[in-house]
């Protein structure tokens, strides 16, 4: 039978995991990463250390490359030059998206994505980790372990009572959590979250800020936002981005009166003004 | 016996079920033990008739599988169903003997006819029921699993995928209408005899065909709903509403979806060589892009995503096809046309949706 199961596994429907080292504190590393479209330079040797278990924000006005920089880790965009690496180990530009998946980097998309026709244990149980394989695709229902992992990812993202609703008719805030909470069945170490909490209420982004700094350790946590205030309530470093490379890094109270980052900002005129 | 509990909650499949078995058991009663001048007796026209109902039926499951669950609009699915019925035709021809024409015991008679002196390669084989029904899900299966392979893997979807299914067909029928294919042409497979010993003009024949489709179409059916209620049919779903988010789960969307578009094209297949031996003949027609078209439009008709609402559009479309092409041949067309704008507009989940709306509203 096991050898049946591998056989199966032959499909490809699933990858062996690799364990990530991140023996030097550092879990992801962007060294030197340029790629352009039709000669226009959307990353432009970027390069970006993310420690493990970090909390870190990145900002920059549109255009500064944020979502080609996750297309990159994700594996959705292949760089022209430079390295990725997860850990000390795994090259990610050798790897596809559902494989970077499957080795445990987790991404949210801006705009929420939940499969709107499936109930939110529906969601979570097809984003559990363990469950691509064949023989587990092939099964129809949960079992007691399994049911104990969405149980505790429901209440984690604050869902536990909507777990039989269909995803569709949550709200839009309960549908980024949901989707946080889809990543979380991943189990992955790396999570990529873009712009959490756009046409979020204040309460709203309140619980998702907490959300996201309670999951800081146990996971690294990159997000995108364009929002100050949410950065500044959740955020221990601040990357800048700005026509495809880094800018400044640092606290926000830090860059927020340096002078390069309040041009590029403000613009040269404004600022001055 | 115990129902599983996808089977239990699926009251509309045990309708289904019901229905057929029903089918099943009083179709052969009143065809077979009703005396012919009897009112309730069922001709063997009709008995042809309902059983191509069913084979349509299940041509129909095979493709709300894979565009109402996985979103892949396949414009070719007659493609599978027109190779499944040439696989068969092929044994049906075999086993026509010297009874041809030209009396050849192995040749069939359009080979004599263009002096060909030997089978050629691929034929070989296809005197044996067996062989001959293995082909009807290989030959199918190995095409679609190659055609999607290429197709999925190079992230064609949406209306070029649908467009290329097209060509699929399109290309198949004109290489099926060459003789040189060695398939009989533009005058395809026929004048079938019997199939394992059997007369196909006998009326226990033509019952057991009609009882085999049934079978067919209940398998089928039970397939897909077991598939669409296992975690697998939630990854389908999700391929369908966003594909990005099930390759970002971990999910490897074109080796699902070219499994799942093979295991489609092989029900359409069995759909195709249960049909051939009941209407007597196969030639390249059946590939026209014209029948895919028109099975999608049965899906459209009776609720995509539904598997039960394939089956019902499917009989019905094709009972008002089987009435209109009889008592107004020309306005069969406008009729399918205006039939498939209405329900796009007016009834985007078929007549199931229609039920289900009653339903809610009473």
């Amino acid at each position: 039978m096991s050898e049946l199961i591998s056989e199966l596994d032959a499909v490809g429907l699933h990858t062996p995991v690799e364990p990530v080292d991140a023996t030097h504190g550092i879990l992801l590393y962007l060294e030197e990463v340029s790629v352009s479209f039709d000669g226009f330079k959307a990353i432009d040797k970027l390069s970006l250390y993310i420690g493990d278990g970090e909390l870190r924000c990145i900002i920059g006005p549109n255009g500064a490359g944020k979502t080609t920089m996750m297309d990159i880790i994700t594996g959705k965009t292949k760089p022209d030059s430079g390295r990725v690496f997860f850990g000390q180990t795994i090259d990610l530009l050798k790897l596809d998206e559902p494989a970077i998946a499957r080795i445990g980097i987790g991404r949210k998309f801006q705009k929420p994505t939940v499969i709107e026709p499936l109930t939110v244990l529906e969601n979570l149980e097809l984003a559990m980790s363990g469950a691509k394989r064949l023989r587990g695709l092939l099964s129809t229902r949960l079992s007691g372990e399994e049911r104990d992992r969405i149980g505790a990812v429901l209440e984690r993202v604050g869902l536990s009572e909507h777990g039989g609703r269909r995803a569709g008719i949550l709200a839009h805030g309960q549908k980024q959590w949901l989707e946080i909470g889809m990543l979380l069945m991943q189990e992955p170490r790396l999570l990529l979250v873009d712009e959490p909490v756009a046409g979020m209420t204040p309460a709203e982004m309140e619980r998702t800020a907490e959300l996201l700094r309670s999951l800081a350790g146990a996971h690294s946590v990159v997000v995108v936002e364009h929002d100050m205030g949410f950065v500044r309530s959740i955020a221990d470093q601040v990357t800048v981005l700005h026509q495809g490379r880094v800018l400044a890094e640092g606290r926000l109270d830090e860059l927020q009166v340096d002078p390069t980052v309040i041009e590029v900002y403000l613009g040269a005129g404004d600022a001055y003004h | 016996m115990r129902f599983p509990p996808w089977l239990l909650s699926d009251r509309a499949g045990l309708v289904l079920l019901a229905v057929l078995a029903i089918l099943g058991i009083g179709v052969p009663v009143l065809n077979l033990l009703v005396p012919p001048d009897h009112p309730l007796h069922l001709t063997a026209y009709t008995v042809t008739l309902l059983g191509k109902y069913l084979c349509y039926a299940l041509l129909a499951v095979s493709i709300d599988l894979v565009w109402g669950y996985m979103g892949i609009l396949s414009l070719g699915h007659a493609a599978f169903f027109a190779l499944g019925g040439y696989c068969f035709g092929m044994y049906l021809m075999r086993q026509i003997g010297t009874r041809g024409v030209y009396g050849d015991p192995v040749l069939p008679d359009f080979m004599v006819f263009l002096n060909w002196s030997k089978l050629p390669w691929y034929w070989h084989g296809f005197d044996n029921f067996g062989f001959a029904a293995l082909m009807v899900l290989v030959v199918p299966g190995l095409l679609a699993f190659v055609f999607g392979w290429f197709a999925f893997r190079s992230r064609v979807s949406g209306v070029y995928l649908s467009i290329i299914t097209q060509a699929l067909t399109y290309a198949l029928m004109l290489a099926f209408f060459r003789n040189e294919m060695g398939f009989g042409g533009n005058n395809g497979l026929t004048d079938f005899k019997d199939v394992l010993g059997f007369p196909l003009h006998a009326d226990g024949t033509r019952i057991v065909l009609f009882v085999l489709s049934a079978l067919a179409l209940a398998g089928g059916y039970l397939l897909c709903r077991w598939l669409v209620s296992t975690r697998m049919g939630r990854v389908l779903v999700a391929i369908r509403d966003s594909e990005d988010r099930a390759r970002f789960l971990g999910y490897r969307v074109e080796r699902v979806k070219a499994l799942v578009f093979t295991l489609s094209a092989m029900l359409a297949a069995v759909a195709g060589a249960l049909y051939v031996p009941q209407v007597g003949i196969i030639n390249p027609g059946e590939f026209a892009p014209l029948n895919s078209i028109e099975a999608v439009i049965w899906v459209a008709v009776g609720g995509r995503g539904t598997l039960v609402g394939a089956v019902i559009g499917a009989v019905l479309v094709n009972y008002a096809k089987t009435w209109l092409t009889g008592a107004l041949p020309e306005v069969w067309l406008f009729a399918l046309g205006g039939l498939f704008v209405a329900v796009t507009v007016l009834l985007p989940y078929g007549l199931i949706g229609l039920l289900r709306r009653r339903e809610k509203a009473a």
